[in-house]
């Protein structure tokens, strides 16, 4: 039963199956979804597997339900995870602002298709991006990341979850359906190469355990359900020790630690992944399935001898606003190829600051780019 | 950017200790309650420390160690009873409770897990996850305390206000009927059905350690008065002439058809225990329907 977790080897698998492999290798017991296209597969792989392995799948009457469930469940001391896509992610804004309010590890993994609203069920985009950041009411930090394949769909499903314990908060996958409906090669490394991050536990008495502690640089461990801590959980603004205190005093600590926790932090989170910037003139943005057509671009383009360099955002959020504001200072200009009317390209024009020109290359959503239209839009900025 | 705040001022947990532990300790049911919660914020006459002592005093009666004990509410007055319990406690978003309720109870089976919520809460926004909380047969227990009205907010008309009754939002009458909650209950499959006004304390302490000895999902109605937002401007008096009123209403009828139970205004409220049946819970069957042909090496069909 044990080894079924971490189907060790080389498989042919779909971004969808790699996310719930992802989800089972770094320990995730308990899923609760929807079903919602083209998210789907994850929760039908997740259906057939956790039951192998001992953990349960439920499928909700709706988002809001699978998001508190998993909240629910993490709280029960086992990890956690839910997928879904635009319109069900707008639902689980709600419950996503229990978890943020409430430092609650869990993993919502979103596989983005085009909007607004039923948009293009079938058909991919990535104009959730804002959305992930700032879609529930109220200030919090955010942590989301943008696999470009199956094997970062698995990959980064499993950072994820540490990334989820370690700052106790729901994390996103922003993953798209090209990404998720493509198959490709992923390797599932042997348990013992797999870095998981377990949950930490407090320890000593409980009168003096803080469950919502804002003094450090990392939040409190985590007691849940049955651990003998009495840890009141609410999404009132809380104190340290959870109790609602409905004053302006403790909303400013409460919330600050909420942001802060993430913003101290970034330079751990970040994670980019940097082509071709030494001498480079224009510099590609990009992210998901966006980024393969970008790496093309830039291999045409240097080919033919053109200082064309590439930053792909693995972590959309946190934004790397200190290298996008560092290559501002050198290069002519920042071309951002994404599926949406412009999202990423608003951080970039910000922490490019005007020293060098953003151009967004916007897509509305049902395809992506193709190399050959980012190469011309390219050359009228080289 | 540059950031410019306010000074932060850090908790002192010294101060806020001393300040918790003052006075806590003196009511017998102290045991039971988190240290320094004490005022409740419930209104004079409110019916809500009856249902939070009758929960209580059933974990008395069952000896279940609180470390074993958990409640979920959701938001409103009724939400509150969490906050005020020293156990392990969430208090959620509005209708959710359930729902999150059903992740924690299918994470920890070994626990004793109470969803404690109000009849707006559950009934309208939450009304979704309640019914299929019951078909599923989620392992919960259920006290759903209904006062007719949105109390929090300051009396406003929700899905329990029955036709003509009158509420900040509904100033000439109600113009919708109300839900009849144990027939919905039990027609979503709740295993066990009772309600009880907080004129039946006893009974309702009864009825409250009879569920946890269920496996299911189980819903116990529990009538309150709410002499604010309810009792005013229906002119059923204050806390007292409303526990009167609920006195001289309630005819106890065990065994009841729960389609007979709907209640209207000024008009006899059928309680008791209305169902009591056995059927295989969520994790029962999953665990006898799912786990254990996967684990038998059954695949299911391919993802």
């Amino acid at each position: 039963m044990s080894d079924k977790d971490v189907l060790t080897g080389e498989h042919f698998i779909h971004g969808d199956a790699a996310c719930a492999e992802g989800g089972l290798a770094a320990g995730c017991r308990f899923f609760a979804g929807y079903p919602i296209t083209p998210a789907t597969e994850v929760a039908e792989r997740m259906a057939r597997r956790l039951p192998q392995v001992g953990g349960v799948y439920i499928q909700m009457e709706d988002e809001i339900a699978s998001m508190a469930a998993i909240l629910g469940a993490s709280w029960g001391g086992v990890k956690s995870m839910t997928s879904t896509s635009g319109p069900g992610f707008s639902l689980m804004m709600e419950n996503i602002g229990l978890g943020m309010m409430t430092e609650t590890p869990c993993v919502v993994v979103n596989i983005q298709r085009g909007g607004p609203s039923t948009g293009l069920p079938t058909l991919v985009g990535q104009a959730d991006v804002m959305q992930a950041r700032w879609g529930s009411h109220g200030d919090y930090g955010c942590i989301a990341l943008a696999p470009c394949s199956p094997q970062e769909c698995f990959d980064l499903t499993i950072h994820a979850f540490n990334l989820s314990e370690i700052y106790r908060q729901p994390v996103f996958v922003m993953a798209d359906e090209v990404v998720a409906h493509m198959t490709e090669r992923v390797v599932i490394p042997p348990r013992e190469k797999i870095h998981i991050v377990g949950r930490k536990k407090p320890t000593g008495n409980p009168g003096d355990y803080l469950p919502f502690d804002s003094a450090g640089p990392l939040p409190a461990p985590m007691a849940v359900a049955g651990d003998g801590f009495h840890v009141h959980v609410t999404g009132l603004t809380h104190d340290e020790r959870g109790y609602p205190v409905i004053t302006d005093v403790v909303q400013e600590r409460n919330v600050r630690h909420l942001v802060d926790k993430i913003r101290d932090n970034a330079h751990k989170i970040i994670s980019v992944e940097e082509t071709a910037l030494e001498d480079a003139d224009v510099v590609l943005i990009a992210y998901g399935c966006t980024a393969r057509v970008a790496r093309q671009v830039v291999e045409d383009l240097r080919e033919k001898g053109l200082k064309v360099g590439l930053v792909r955002l693995i972590t959309i959020w946190p934004f790397p606003s200190d290298l996008i504001r560092r290559l501002a200072d050198r290069v002519k200009a920042f071309v951002v190829p994404e599926i949406n009317y412009g999202q990423m390209a608003y951080e970039v024009e910000r922490a490019a600051a005007g020293k060098a020109e953003t151009v967004l290359f916007g897509v509305m959503g049902g395809s992506v780019h193709t190399p050959e239209e980012i190469e011309d839009l390219v050359m009228e900025y080289l | 950017m540059k950031r410019h705040l306010r000074e932060l001022q850090p908790f002192n947990k010294e101060a806020e200790d001393k300040h918790i532990r003052e006075g806590h300790g003196l009511h017998p049911l102290d045991a039971y309650l988190k240290p320094g919660r004490i005022p409740h914020i419930w209104c004079p006459g409110c019916g809500l420390g009856v249902a939070l002592t009758a929960y209580i005093e059933a974990l008395h009666r069952k000896k279940f160690p609180v470390d074993q004990c958990s409640v979920v509410s959701g938001i409103g007055c009724t939400g509150r009873i969490a906050g005020y319990l020293d156990m392990d406690t969430y208090h959620t978003t509005h209708g959710r409770a359930i729902p999150f309720a059903t992740g924690l109870a299918l994470a920890r089976p070994d626990l004793h897990i109470t969803v404690f919520s109000g009849d707006g809460d559950l009934f309208a926004i939450g009304g979704n996850h309640m019914i299929h909380a019951a078909r599923r047969n989620v392992n919960l227990k259920v006290i759903c305390v209904n006062n007719f009205n949105y109390g929090m907010t300051g009396g406003q008309a929700g899905p329990t206000t029955p036709i003509d009754a009158k509420t900040s939002t509904t100033p000439m009458g109600n113009a919708e009927p109300g839900f009849n909650l144990p027939h919905l209950a039990h027609a979503s499959g709740a295993i066990y059905v009772a309600r009880w006004t907080t004129f039946h304390p006893r009974q309702l302490v009864h009825s409250i350690s009879e569920s946890f000895d269920r496996k299911g999902f189980t819903f116990i109605e529990v009538i309150a008065p709410c002499p604010i937002g309810y009792g005013r401007p229906n002119k059923l008096g204050d806390g007292l002439e409303e526990m009167r009123y609920y006195r001289e209403m309630s005819e106890v009828r065990n065994g009841a058809d729960p389609g007979t139970a709907e209640i209207r205004l000024r008009d006899k409220i059928l309680v008791g225990k209305f169902v009591d049946k056995e059927r295989p819970d969520f994790l029962e069957n999953y665990n006898n329907l799912v786990i254990a042909k996967a684990q038998a090496g059954k695949k299911g069909r391919a993802a």
